[in-house]
């Protein structure tokens, strides 16, 4: 059967100009519990690449250049 | 080769003592492990990253269970704890705690976290229970990971991180051997051979569906699937009272604690839509979540947390700590919202059930050593059945269990394991990753706790159960024939549906053999409304035996601080009468 892919609004937002994942930075994707973020293969950038998010926090307060934004999933607004 | 990858994998190690879970308890355990023999090998293994995992993943505002000299006496506390709990406690474990936990806030205070005190240099500890005084505010509360994993460095603790355990290894005699686990990011198994075992793995927090339907907006951490309570029964550990859910006061939708702990001690308090208070008592207890229940249900709710009667001075404290620690995005969401708490009130709502002892009594059974009924496997935190006890019970109860870990290993050699087990698991682990095609596992998790809301939320009905039964067993022949993940994150989604299903049929059996309610709201059942003492006053084990799911009554052992009949009901006593 085929699966057919979910359009969803996530809730953490990376700016790519401030971060450094490109320079090997891994904070955001190394600290989250639910380990939902992942490094683009085409920007170098992090991202949300699963939309499974506790919005608690730990990769908006740890990332070192302030890039990442969490905001409250849509659902729960 | 990219991030997510299936890797077929298959390695082993050993340690002296294997910690699973690296939250509150665990890291406190690990420590304490190596602390009682520095030479012995101790391995903290955790399914995210020990830096920002678990329950306290962005701290804690405070202390809600302090016994501190002065304030509170261990006995009182026993007590309290026995009371709110409708009875049914092993009082030696609770009274250790109360015993323990001063020498533990001591120890944290040394670790660089803060206690509020006031201008005496006195504790400034906060009354929110019905009857004793032991809230105590950490005013850098947001430091409570950081300072412990500096310890943890420190003490050259082995850390495996993004190691997801699976099911625990046992000897043919029916001791612990270890555990078998999964990379969660190459799907790689890890076979931890160990001489002790302390599951720290927190709350089934991931059981009921959140009212905002979005899967992940749980109340707590997410990542807390009940794996450590799915490994314990299938290790043939007895889990007790399950049918006792951790069920919560929440801001509506957020669905995070408001929090009537934080802001209760400052003069808020929860009022109906008529702005009138109608319970006497915030501290979560069963009975008090009953009148919250009946409020609602009544015509009386919408309820809320009344604070906009508060001075300026006093909100600005509330906000500064409410936004800043434990789901500091209550900010964001408040904001979002509109409501700003100078005038307006906290909408709140009744959270999804879940299994967790931190709140509530639903745990793998353990001493007041945090021995499991399995030898040589250990439980402390939110996922063993010491009731009621909070952060502060997981670092106390870790500490006593990482102690005695390290002296069942000092004593014991390695216990032997069948390989085939290993082999067998395996095959579990990865069946999904082998199928073709089939239906992936946010599919079947969501059906799954769906099925648990709409069957096994209190109150609960025989036949609603028996229906959910069936349902249920639908679900998870659907999960062992068709579920696929294509990838590692997914199989670790796909690992955790197991346990959650696993705990969604403890819930319904749990509560379909205890024939009463108590509790209040956690066990409120229809066909059997009242209080039993005569037939109920015992614990519940639930294991497994003969490979099937059974239950037993176990009487209560003989109370350490006895308690008069005029205090048996006081917190039967939580709505408030109205007064002429």
């Amino acid at each position: 059967m085929p699966l057919a892919s979910y359009q969803t609004f996530v809730p953490v937002v990376v700016d790519d100009a401030k971060c450094i994942a490109d320079k090997g930075c891994t904070v955001c994707v190394d600290v989250c519990p639910l380990d939902v973020l992942r490094i683009s293969d085409m920007t170098g950038k992090a991202f949300m690449a699963y939309d499974e998010c506790w919005y608690c926090m730990p990769c908006e307060a740890d990332c070192p250049t302030g890039a990442v934004t969490v905001n409250i999933p849509y659902l729960l607004r | 080769m990219a991030m997510d990858e299936i890797v077929d994998g298959l390695s082993e190690v050993s340690c002296d003592v294997l910690v699973i879970g690296g939250g509150t308890a665990g890291p406190m355990a690990a420590l304490k492990a190596k602390l009682k023999n520095p030479k012995a090998n101790v391995v903290l293994l955790e399914k995210a990253n020990v830096k920002r995992s678990g329950a306290i993943s962005m701290g804690m505002d405070g202390l809600n269970n302090a016994v501190i000299p002065g304030y509170a006496t261990p006995e009182q506390y026993t007590k309290e704890i026995t009371i709110a709990n409708d009875g049914i406690v092993d009082q030696k474990a609770v009274y250790k705690y109360a015993q323990n936990c001063y020498k533990i806030i001591e120890e944290l205070d040394s670790f660089g976290i803060r206690f509020l005190k006031n201008e005496n240099g006195d504790y400034a500890v906060k009354k929110v229970h019905h009857i004793g005084t032991y809230v105590l505010p950490m005013p850098n509360g947001e430091t409570v990971k950081k300072a412990i994993y500096r310890q943890l460095r420190r003490a050259r603790i082995l850390i495996s991180n993004r190691y997801m355990a699976t099911r625990l290894l046992t000897s043919s005699d029916g001791r612990v051997a270890g555990a078998i686990s999964v990379n969660t990011r190459t799907a790689e198994m890890l076979v931890i051979k160990a001489k002790a075992v302390i599951l720290c793995m927190g709350a089934a927090g991931r059981l009921g569906l959140p009212t905002s339907g979005y899967m992940f907006g749980t109340y707590e951490n997410a990542a807390n699937s009940g794996d450590g309570y799915a490994m314990a029964y299938h290790a043939g550990a007895a889990l007790a009272n399950l049918e006792c859910f951790q069920i919560n006061p929440l801001i509506k939708d957020y669905n995070g604690p408001a929090c009537a702990y934080v802001a209760g001690p400052f003069g808020a308090f929860t009022a109906n839509n008529e702005g009138s208070r109608f319970i006497e008592c915030d501290y979560w207890s069963g009975q008090m979540m009953l009148e919250f229940y009946n409020e609602l249900s009544s015509g009386k709710g919408p309820v809320f947390l009344q604070l906009s009667h508060l001075h300026e001075k006093t909100i600005e404290e509330i906000e500064s700590t409410l936004h800043k620690v434990e789901r500091p995005t209550r900010g964001l969401f408040q904001k979002g919202r509109g409501t700003d708490y100078r005038t307006e009130s906290i909408e709140m709502h009744i959270s999804e059930i879940g299994f967790c002892s931190g709140h509530s009594a639903s745990g793998v059974l353990v001493d007041d050593f945090a021995r499991t009924t399995v030898p040589g496997l250990y439980a402390a935190g939110d996922m063993a059945s010491v009731p009621h006890n909070y952060m502060l019970g997981a670092f106390t109860n870790g500490s006593v269990a990482g102690t005695d870990a390290m002296e069942f290993a000092d004593n014991h050699d390695f216990a032997a394991f069948d390989a085939a087990d290993v082999a067998k698991e395996r095959d579990r682990v990865m069946a999904p990753t082998k199928r073709e095609d089939g239906i992936p596992p946010n599919q079947i998790e969501y059906k799954a706790r769906r099925l648990v809301n709409d069957y096994l939320q209190p109150p609960k009905v025989t036949r609603k159960f028996e229906l959910g039964q069936r349902r249920l067993a639908e679900v998870r022949e659907d999960m062992e024939q068709q579920m696929i993940a294509r990838n590692s994150h997914e199989l670790l989604r796909a690992l955790e549906t197991q346990s959650i299903l696993d705990c969604a049929d403890m819930a319904a059996h749990a509560s379909l053999y205890r024939e009463e309610s108590r509790w209040g709201l956690y066990h409120l059942r229809t066909d059997f409304p009242e209080k039993d003492n005569e037939n109920w006053f015992c614990h519940t084990l639930l294991s497994k035996k003969d490979g099937k799911m059974t239950s037993e009554k176990r009487d209560v052992e003989p109370y350490v601080v006895p308690i008069a009949d005029e205090e048996k009901d006081l917190y039967d006593k939580q709505r408030i009468r109205a007064s002429a």
